[in-house]
């Protein structure tokens, strides 16, 4: 599974994944600049989360515009997988790659914790591993994870099944007081109708070691890689 | 020559800028003639208290430097930095910025972050986490809750964007920092030992660049106000806080890192306090050479600025960059790689002299060593101060014991200081760059170095009232206890940095305060075998009520040579066994539990006896290695029951120790309430897997320390003897809830 980690300036996970990347999962894995007007060849793109252009303007609102976004667009396209992280998510929002945007938390508060996610969905290339309806722990850690989208938009995402990743309590319950940041439906992660990019405000890298306290996010790298070897 | 002014006009601009009549004479020794304006700014900024320690300077060279294990030492450079093997080494600070938060809370403290992180890159140093101490007035104001709220969004701000982990730190609260809150800072960083850079210029001829943001009116003589006390009329000195950029730091970070390798650099120095004179000045001094730079070019927010201003602004994410001459390529490239500017404002030049000119005209000319090391230094009066026999005169004793020792359990754990602070470690970005072992909570923050087996343990300390009541063992225990939260997670401490917040010097009462501090400071330090390798001293801490209680914050590092011999401080798992660790007294002067419960912060506060408390470290290390101990952690503020209580309030699962017989282990000349409550210093609750409890105690008795087993971890209720009986779920709540409930869910 060959990786690529894009560095906005600003980034500030991206060390984070491909060490991830590197380290845990003993995949080959590249940094590509932002200014890059072409990938190398890779079976995965990564855009990592942090305060890309210190979230001037909007989060995710001018990297968007970095000449190597035309790329990430362009495999996407072509059905390879691209994964958007916190920052990456809201990324992918911006440039059209998903849909719906992002709110500032309704606390208007940063929030870094773990919470509890529910997969609801465990048929994509990066959820094969887990089982449906399962509850991992994967820490959040943003001011910006209020996802929104309009009604019509939310309908088409519970239709396609695009919904990946629900906050939920403990036990699994989609419950308001689960929601750490108000968005809608708890969601924490949806992915393209095609299936193939993911955004997610949770932090999967830093979830990835037994020394850090949990192992879930692992199983993301671990269903990509049984689908891209 | 520069071209000079009227003496009178310029005598009294001198004395605007603080710099007294005999200051002022000083200043014409050495420059053979009288001063320009500029110059007169560029001395009152280098010779203030802030960048001078022209006070505390004599009193600072008591605390010991030397360790087989330092690389720079303390007052060198920017910051101190240890080798800590394997071709490693670490560089760490502690700094104020209590004046600027008291005014602005929110870049006060953002600014203050961003301002040690550059002391610790321009080591060549990788920030990996920061910590903070905070101390704000007692939270029924709603000054100090809007005090706490900005300070903690500042923080997080700054922190958060730059993605450097915000790991740990101390929070408390106390009438005596009413209008005048503390807020320090500390970052530590890695670094390769043999690419350390420094803060040098040298050879002759070699280009001066300036890099980062473009220099504006914000923060004109912050050195100063910094310098003065904080008066009713502070909030007109709002100018002279700073707006920080975090994601302009951000740029700077990687592109001064990425310059390593390239060996295109001489010298980095940031441009913090007094800005562009300082980072010239002191760059120039330590590299025993002189500078010309001309203030026209330097690049500005703001048109108009005289050559006054370019030289004292203290705007933010300024770097001052010595580069290898013919080299200036490859520093552009890096910089335009991260869409930075480096002006070219200057270079080294042979003798000794820092030569300003704007454009075509000379405005200053001053041997640089004149400006950064040459400042007059004060013996400033000091006299024992008289409330010191009052408080200390009081007998806790004389108090009656308490009737319900559950319902003091839960006054103490609502304390504010004593509390949760989920509620501002929640707002801090904690896990970034995934080192983050030990998350927010235990005795120290532990992070864990990639590619290594190492791991690295701080943590931030002091208790003021112990300070107030006695300056001496309290400076004693700031250190002792710092050193043993570090110890307590398996760290063995290599050094520490330190913050010292008190009032004016210029009050022999404070000053006796800080020279007993650092006295007390000096005999743990050298007992430990820690040297001190840097930090800040903040004096005029003080509102319209009076002087803060003397606060000397200690910033204390440990290694783990394996960070899997780590030790949590909390209980782990049931059925282990619990055992409290040292000698219990009737110590209940200045402990939280008579300030909650009798409203009193007198008495002598508890004693520290450093070669117990060494034995202690050497068991417990000892212990730790030996992969005996499941949890440890240490004594302080609330006793002996609140330490019981936080053991088992872990993320995970609530966990209660049980201890149904524990009048079986109060010594008879104690009292009660000093025994559940009181704050006897050199004590630890560890707890040992069953089969192993045998050995733990050998193994005390071997390094002969005293300790009793209490009981064994259970669930459900916390079981203190017929004292204590109380849900841990409740007891929980109480804890959690108490700083939300007072300043709002977030």
């Amino acid at each position: 599974m060959k990786c690529s980690v894009v560095v906005f300036p600003g980034s500030n996970c991206d060390s984070d994944c491909f060490h991830s990347i590197r380290d845990v999962m003993s995949q080959p894995v590249e940094y590509v600049w932002h200014k890059e007007t072409t990938l190398p060849p890779c079976d995965l793109v990564i855009l990592p989360g942090g305060f890309s252009y210190g979230d001037y303007l909007r989060t995710g609102g001018i990297a968007r515009f970095s000449p190597v976004m035309r790329e990430v667009a362009r495999h996407a396209k072509t059905g390879r997988a691209v994964i958007g992280i916190c920052n990456g998510f809201q990324i992918l929002l911006e440039s059209g790659l998903l849909p719906g945007a992002m709110l500032r938390n309704r606390s208007l508060s940063f929030r870094c914790e773990y919470v509890s996610l529910r997969v609801e969905n465990s048929g994509t290339m990066f959820t094969k591993n887990f089982k449906k309806g399962e509850v991992v722990k994967i820490p959040i850690a943003h001011g910006e994870g209020n996802y929104f989208c309009d009604e019509k938009t939310l309908a088409g995402l519970l239709a396609g099944n695009q919904v990946v990743f629900r906050y939920v309590t403990p036990n699994g319950a989609a419950l308001d007081s689960a929601n750490p940041n108000g968005s809608a439906d708890n969601i924490a992660g949806i992915i393209n109708g095609k299936g193939n990019v993911l955004g997610m405000m949770p932090h999967p890298e830093r979830a990835a070691e037994t020394i850090l306290g949990s192992q879930d996010g692992k199983k993301i790298w671990e269903s990509l890689l049984e689908c891209l070897k | 020559m520069p071209e000079m002014t009227d003496t009178q006009l310029t005598r009294d601009i001198a004395r605007s800028h603080g710099l007294t009549p005999e200051e002022y004479e000083h200043i014409k020794k050495i420059l053979g003639r009288d001063p320009t304006v500029p110059e007169i700014g560029m001395f009152g900024v280098m010779w203030s208290e802030h960048c001078s320690y022209k006070c505390s300077r004599p009193v600072l060279k008591l605390l010991p430097r030397e360790g087989a294990k330092v690389l720079v030492k303390a007052g060198e450079e920017n910051a101190g930095v240890i080798d800590i093997g394997d071709g490693l080494a670490i560089a760490f600070k502690i700094e104020s910025h209590n004046h600027p938060s008291a005014v602005e809370p929110f870049q006060g403290a953002a600014t203050g972050v961003g301002g040690i992180l550059r002391d610790i890159f321009t080591m060549g140093a990788r920030p990996v986490l920061l910590m903070n101490s905070l101390r704000f007035g007692n939270l029924e104001s709603p000054v100090a809750r809007r005090l706490l709220r900005g300070v903690v969004a500042g923080i997080a701000h700054y922190g958060n964007c730059i993605g450097v982990p915000t790991v740990g730190g101390e929070v408390y609260f106390d009438e005596s920092y009413e209008g005048n809150p503390l807020v320090n800072a500390m970052c530590l960083g890695i670094l390769r030992s043999k690419e350390l850079v420094k803060g040098i210029a040298k050879g002759t001829g070699n280009p001066v660049f300036y890099v980062g943001s473009a220099t504006g009116r914000d923060g004109l003589g912050g050195a100063s106000f910094a310098s003065r006390e904080i008066t009713e009329a502070s909030n007109q000195d709002r100018p002279s806080v700073q707006v920080g950029d975090p994601f302009l730091e951000k740029l700077l970070l990687e592109a001064c890192l990425e310059m390593i390798p390239t060996g295109a650099m001489v010298g980095l120095q940031d441009m913090g306090a007094a800005g562009f004179t300082c980072s010239t000045c002191e760059t120039a001094a330590r590299g025993l050479a002189g500078m010309t730079v001309d203030v026209a070019r330097v690049p500005r927010r703001e048109t108009g600025m005289t050559p006054y201003e370019v030289l004292l602004s203290e705007s933010q994410e300024r770097m001052l960059l010595i580069a290898e001459k013919g080299k200036e390529d490859v520093i552009e490239k890096v910089f335009s790689k991260w869409d930075l500017h480096a002006e070219k404002v200057g270079e080294v030049t042979e003798g000794n002299l820092l030569k300003v000119y704007d454009g075509e005209k000379l405005v200053a000319e001053i041997p640089a060593k004149a400006l950064a090391d040459e400042s007059p230094v004060y013996v400033c009066a000091e006299k024992e101060p008289a409330y010191l026999k009052e408080v200390q005169s009081f007998d806790p004793l004389s108090l009656p014991e308490p009737k319900d020792c559950g319902e003091v359990l839960k006054r103490l754990l609502d304390h504010p200081s004593i509390a949760s602070k989920e509620w501002v470690y929640r707002q801090y970005d904690h896990m970034v760059r995934t080192d983050t072992v030990f998350l927010p909570g235990h005795d120290a923050a532990l992070i864990r170095i990639k590619g290594s087996k190492k791991g690295v343990a701080v943590s931030t300390d002091c208790n003021s009232v112990y300070c107030y009541l006695d300056p001496y063992e309290g400076g004693k225990i700031a250190v002792a206890e710092a050193a043993r939260n570090v110890v307590a997670t398996g760290g063995v401490p290599v050094g520490l940095t330190n913050c010292l917040n008190f009032g004016n010097p210029m009050d022999p009462e404070i000053f006796w305060q800080f020279r007993r501090c650092v006295e007390g400071m000096r005999d743990a330090c050298l007992a430990m075998n820690v040297p001190v390798t840097g930090g800040n001293v903040s004096f005029y801490n003080e509102s319209p009520q009076g002087a803060i209680y003397p606060t000397p914050t200690i910033g204390m590092v440990g290694v783990l040579d394996d960070v899997d011999l780590r030790v949590p401080s909390f209980f782990q798992k049931e059925g282990d066994v619990i055992f409290l660790v040292g000698e219990t007294g009737n110590d209940l002067g200045g402990t939280h539990y008579l300030a909650v419960c009798h409203g009193v912060k007198k008495g002598i506060p508890p004693r520290l006896d450093l070669e117990k408390e060494k034995k202690l470290y050497d068991l417990i290390l000892k212990a730790g290695r030996d992969r005996l101990l499941v949890s440890c952690h240490d004594l302080s503020e609330g006793g002996l029951a609140v330490a019981l209580a936080e053991c088992g309030f872990s993320r995970e699962k609530l966990l209660a120790a049980h201890c149904p017989e524990l009048e079986k282990v109060k010594p008879d000349a104690v009292r009660t309430d000093a025994f559940l409550f009181g704050e006897t210093q050199t004590r630890m609750v560890v707890t040992v897997e069953k089969e192993s409890a045998e050995a733990f105690r050998k193994l005390a008795g071997e390094n002969g320390v005293l300790c009793a087993e209490i009981g064994a971890v259970g669930a459900g209720k916390l079981k203190l003897g017929k004292w204590i009986e109380a849900s841990m779920k409740e007891l929980h709540a109480e804890w959690r809830e108490a700083l939300p409930k007072r300043v709002g869910v977030i």
